[in-house]
């Protein structure tokens, strides 16, 4: 085997570095921030997930609070989705950030606050460019962005996780308590504000929460004594992959637009009138006909799919986005861009095999389960 | 700490090598190969009666995160591959240097082995790639 050397550069750590040496993480450096890659074993941190209650320090991503009177004015052009959507305290949107030729800078997660008010979740990975992005659009905009370095976050998952929660943070959270999907809730407590939103990236049922850095390592350690056990990086990406949903960088980038990478229920089309960055280039794709698609694959010969591999079909090439063991199917699955006509079965060309895979609609798990046999 | 059996010779690349009695060699990859690759999830072995020379490539392990590349310690023919791992590769990450072995190969010239790194200098080189 070949081993891997990193050239040293400055990195961070959240405020949780110290609880992820504590539970044993190995640590590595993803987009500059010394994070937990697993803390033992990836595949029990992701049945742990499908099964219970585990969590993740998300704290490297980036929170930016959106205010002004213009705000509103100014999401409905900076996004494809449509804000006008969540005109409801604390309901939240996907959404993918476009540029002028409809290929993605990022997707994110946004929630309406308050009147001129938002709160938006990015990734760290495309943190520089994607404030570069949103300033410079501003303009014209009474609109001002906040990074809120100051805010911490943990993603609590899994079948378990919202009752676990509410056992280990209390009355602190009991807003919470009656959240619909996708809907998030503000608690004020005597030590700070706990921002907590019913999302995730894993399939499962949960929490999102976003908080004062300097309550996050009491909040874990209440977290941690409820049952609900660290999971590191891996298992989020295995989780993720299962759930269907893409990675930023990964499944989709700058060259490709939302509808060849199956998000075209996130573009708000309607109303017509709405002029948003990279609409013109999106209609006419659609009106064309997308020349590609987002599927699921699932390895029928023995082997494992990752990112990058050559897929051969009838109607031409394609290639893998993504791929991995599937710790809940026990199989390899894949998300994978193939011309669009393609149905059935394709081939996956693995060091220079041609193996054999079914073309699926993702998600492959959900809720604890396999979706398929 | 990765454990560092005595009794093997290492390779650069992270392979053990055990001499049998009657000269072949059995092959696998190291503890501290085990632990940073992760839960073993597929094994691709090399083919009996497959030629090999020291340094080319001949298995690939792949973990929930990534495949790596296995090195032919030395020059000669595999002999025996571990049917085992087929269904439960997770042995490797249990036992590495036992019945997590990976193939067994006829040497072509025994004292390649001996030019092999011994534990000390493969303890050393885990503890410098530590750091």
């Amino acid at each position: 085997m070949s081993s891997s050397s990193t050239t040293p550069s400055p990195t961070q750590r959240t405020p949780l570095y110290a609880q992820h040496l504590a539970a044993g993480a190995k640590i590595v450096d993803f987009a500059g921030w010394e994070m937990p890659i697993h803390y033992g074993s990836q595949l029990e941190e992701h049945h742990q997930v499908r099964n219970d209650a585990g969590m993740f320090d998300v704290s490297h991503m980036v929170v930016l609070d959106i205010t002004g009177s213009g705000v509103t004015d100014f999401l409905r052009y900076l996004l494809a989705n449509d804000v006008a959507r969540i005109q409801t305290p604390g309901k939240a949107l996907y959404s993918c950030l476009l540029n002028e030729h409809g290929g993605v800078i990022d997707d994110l997660i946004i929630y309406f606050m308050a009147d001129n008010w938002y709160r938006m979740v990015v990734n760290a990975a495309t943190r520089d460019k994607d404030l570069a992005w949103i300033r410079q659009q501003t303009e014209g905009h009474d609109a001002e962005i906040r990074e809120r370095d100051d805010l911490a976050m943990i993603a609590v998952q899994g079948p378990n996780a919202r009752d676990k929660a509410h056992t280990a943070l209390g009355a602190s959270i009991d807003a919470a308590r009656e959240l619909k999907p996708f809907f998030a809730a503000d608690c004020n407590d005597s030590k700070g504000d706990l921002f907590v939103a019913r999302t995730g990236y894993t399939g499962e049922d949960g929490y999102e929460i976003i908080l004062p850095a300097g309550q996050a390592g009491s909040t874990w350690e209440a977290l941690l004594a409820a049952g609900v056990k660290p999971v590191g990086l891996g298992a989020r990406d295995t989780l993720r992959l299962e759930a269907g949903m893409n990675l930023y960088g990964q499944d989709m980038n700058e060259d490709i637009s939302p509808l060849e990478a199956g998000l075209s229920w996130t573009v708000a089309l309607t109303p017509e009138d709405r002029d948003f960055i990279g609409r013109t280039a999106l209609v006419k794709q659609k009106a064309d006909g997308p020349a590609n698609k987002l599927v699921g694959l699932i390895l029928e010969d023995r082997g494992i799919l990752r990112a990058h591999q050559k897929v051969i079909t009838e109607h031409g090439e394609g290639e893998t986005t993504s791929g991995s063991f599937s710790p809940t199917l026990g199989k390899s699955i894949a998300l994978a861009r193939i011309p669009a006509a393609t149905t059935g079965h394709c081939q996956v060309e693995i060091r220079g095999k041609q193996l054999s895979a079914r073309i699926v609609k993702y998600p492959f798990a959900r809720n604890g389960k396999s979706l398929f046999d | 700490m990765s454990n560092v059996p005595n009794e093997l010779k290492y390779t650069k690349s992270h392979e053990w090598v055990r001499t049998q009695t009657d000269g072949s060699v059995t092959v696998g990859i190291t503890d501290h190969a085990q632990e940073l690759l992760g839960d073993m999830v597929f094994i691709e072995l090399p083919e009996t009666e497959a030629n090999y020379t020291a340094g080319d490539e001949c298995a690939v392990v792949e973990s929930v995160k990534a495949a790596s590349d296995v090195y032919s310690p030395i020059t000669g023919e595999v002999i025996a591959i571990n049917e085992e791992l087929a269904d439960t590769p997770e042995i490797v990450n249990q036992d590495a240097f036992d019945t997590g072995w990976l193939f067994k190969m006829q040497p072509e010239d025994p004292g390649e082995i001996d030019e092999l790194m011994d534990a000390e200098a493969y303890a050393e080189l885990i503890a410098e790639e530590e750091h």
